[in-house]
């Protein structure tokens, strides 16, 4: 580095006009490089399929007593016949971490194997880690079939 | 023969004067000491990393990353390809000694302060590795694409999604995308086997470099002791060969596991299933699987799970950073402290890793 001391203005001036133009084009260069990179990590957004409702199938293949998963768009619902025949829907995914839940017979309730998370019938969250009940879907019986749907 | 091997070196030391990495190697000693035992777990995880370079090619050759195919790709592997069975499961079972030679290399380090000038570098690369180490066995977990895997990744790219802030876009980037799809797959594979890799012989380029420059750590009770010729062991031949004794060891120890406990594939991943009972990560992340259930759902105002996180970031961050603020052993004094921190760190991990394994 020579000393600038004895630069005139004038030169000095031309020296700072080149170090901004420089350091300007190297910034942009590496932004336009960066930027690039960047978006291409970002994963695309996909269009879902809107789903409002779907058909499990008809009542009698629904054991009371028993959970099934069912396929709402792409995401598991878990459709449950109590012991006295009621039907419920809630979503399967857990609040906790979103593994799928399933329903315990043993313990009436819908239990996440991965974290001992607890639910009961309502889809209220009463014991382990989930923070917020299960978001409820609706069943529906048109004749002899089972439908579930979404909460309008 | 031996005149076209000494033509050879001649060639070559005339080109690039091996003379002097020769003089060099001679000169390399091994101090000889209580912990000596303890030098040895570098070079096997080493060789156990080699193991997985050589073995990972092999199951490149039939491997198919994507979620339709993959999970047969390994059944096919391991059903109609000679020895596929062995590659794959010498691979599983060198993957997991590999964590677990790195944690016992590295709690040696620890405890015996290798970690202090002038060798900091070789700590942080070495720490770099084994959390690069971590990172390839939880992308490699997902690759057989069974509902194991499924799950622990589901639930293991959600942990960094409870960050404020970073987490959603860090989780989106690891997912491909706002869910553990096909997606989630391509990009494990590709860290698994391009990114880490990289990463992962940069780090251990400097790491070995640096051993070698600077020389084997001794402990500091030894370090101003005059080291006489039966204090220490020539690193060429005695050591080395010691070293290849232990890895010929160590692979037999490799065939008999992959034989004898062959590595289990699983169910496929079904997406619209529940998560079975009896799920659990690997074991070397049981221990913090293991203190996330313990955690409430709300501590004060802040989620369980976001204070867990924190909570292991920040423990995994001055576990790191050790060789900076272990003043009193960067002074030259020997510092209980540590040894405590160390022995402390280690009871909670065997603990909460036998916990997690048996509830």
């Amino acid at each position: 580095m020579e000393d600038s001391h004895s630069l005139t203005p004038a030169e000095r001036s031309k020296r700072d006009f080149l170090k901004y133009l420089l350091t300007g084009g190297l910034l942009a260069w590496l932004a336009s490089v960066i930027y690039p990179i960047i978006s291409y990590l970002r994963p695309p957004q996909q269009t879902e399929v809107v789903v409002e409702s779907v058909k499990v199938g008809p009542l009698s293949s629904l054991a009371k007593d028993s959970g099934t998963i069912v396929r709402f768009g792409n995401r598991p619902v878990i459709l449950i016949r109590t012991a006295t025949g009621d039907l419920r829907a809630f979503s399967a995914v857990c609040t906790h971490l979103e593994c799928t839940v399933q329903y315990r017979k043993d313990l009436s309730v819908i239990w996440c194997a991965c974290h001992n998370g607890k639910y009961d019938l309502s889809g209220r969250n009463i014991d382990g880690p989930p923070p917020r009940p299960l978001e409820p879907y609706r069943v529906v019986i048109q004749g002899d079939d089972v439908y579930v749907s979404k909460m309008s | 023969m031996n005149t076209l091997w000494k033509k050879t070196y001649a060639w070559i030391d005339e080109r690039v004067d091996l003379r002097q990495l020769v003089d060099f190697m001679g000169k390399k000693y091994v101090p000889v000491h209580r912990g000596f035992l303890w030098y040895y777990f570098g070079g096997v995880t080493l060789f156990l990393f080699i193991i997985q370079v050589i073995t990972g090619i092999l199951l490149l050759l039939y491997y198919k990353a994507s979620d339709q195919l993959a999970f047969e790709s390994i059944q096919f592997i391991m059903s109609k390809v000679q020895f596929g069975w062995l590659i794959r499961s010498i691979h599983s079972w060198s993957a997991n000694l590999f964590i677990l030679s790195a944690v016992i290399h590295m709690f040696s380090v620890m405890f015996e302060r290798g970690y202090r000038a002038p060798r900091e570098i070789t700590w942080l690369t070495g720490m770099f590795m084994l959390f690069l180490g971590l990172g390839f066995g939880f992308s490699g977990y997902l690759l057989p694409w069974n509902e194991l895997a499924y799950f622990a990744t589901k639930v293991g790219t959600e942990i960094p999604g409870v960050i404020p802030i970073i987490g959603k876009p860090v989780m989106e980037f690891l997912r491909g995308g706002p869910d553990v799809t096909g997606a989630t797959l391509s990009r494990f594979f590709g860290f698994h086997v391009a990114v880490f890799p990289g990463l992962f012989t940069v780090f251990l380029g400097i790491h070995l470099l640096l051993v070698q420059r600077q020389g084997m750590s001794i402990p500091e009770h030894l370090e101003h002791e005059k080291l006489d010729e039966s204090k220490r062991m020539p690193f060429f031949p005695n050591f080395l060969l010691r070293d290849l004794l232990l890895w010929l060891i160590v692979l037999n120890v490799l065939a008999i596991l992959a034989v004898f406990f062959p590595w289990d594939l699983g169910k496929k991943a079904d997406l619209f299933a529940s998560a079975p009972a009896g799920i659990h990560p690997e074991w070397y992340f049981l221990f913090m699987f293991q203190t996330l259930k313990y955690i409430p759902s709300k501590v004060f105002f802040m989620d369980g799970e976001v204070l867990g996180v924190l909570l292991f970031g920040l423990a995994f961050a001055l576990w790191t950073l050790i060789p900076f603020w272990d003043r009193r052993t960067a002074r030259g004094s020997a510092s209980r402290r540590v040894t405590y921190i160390a022995l402390l760190a280690l009871m909670y991990i065997i603990v909460f890793t036998i916990l997690g394994w048996l509830l």
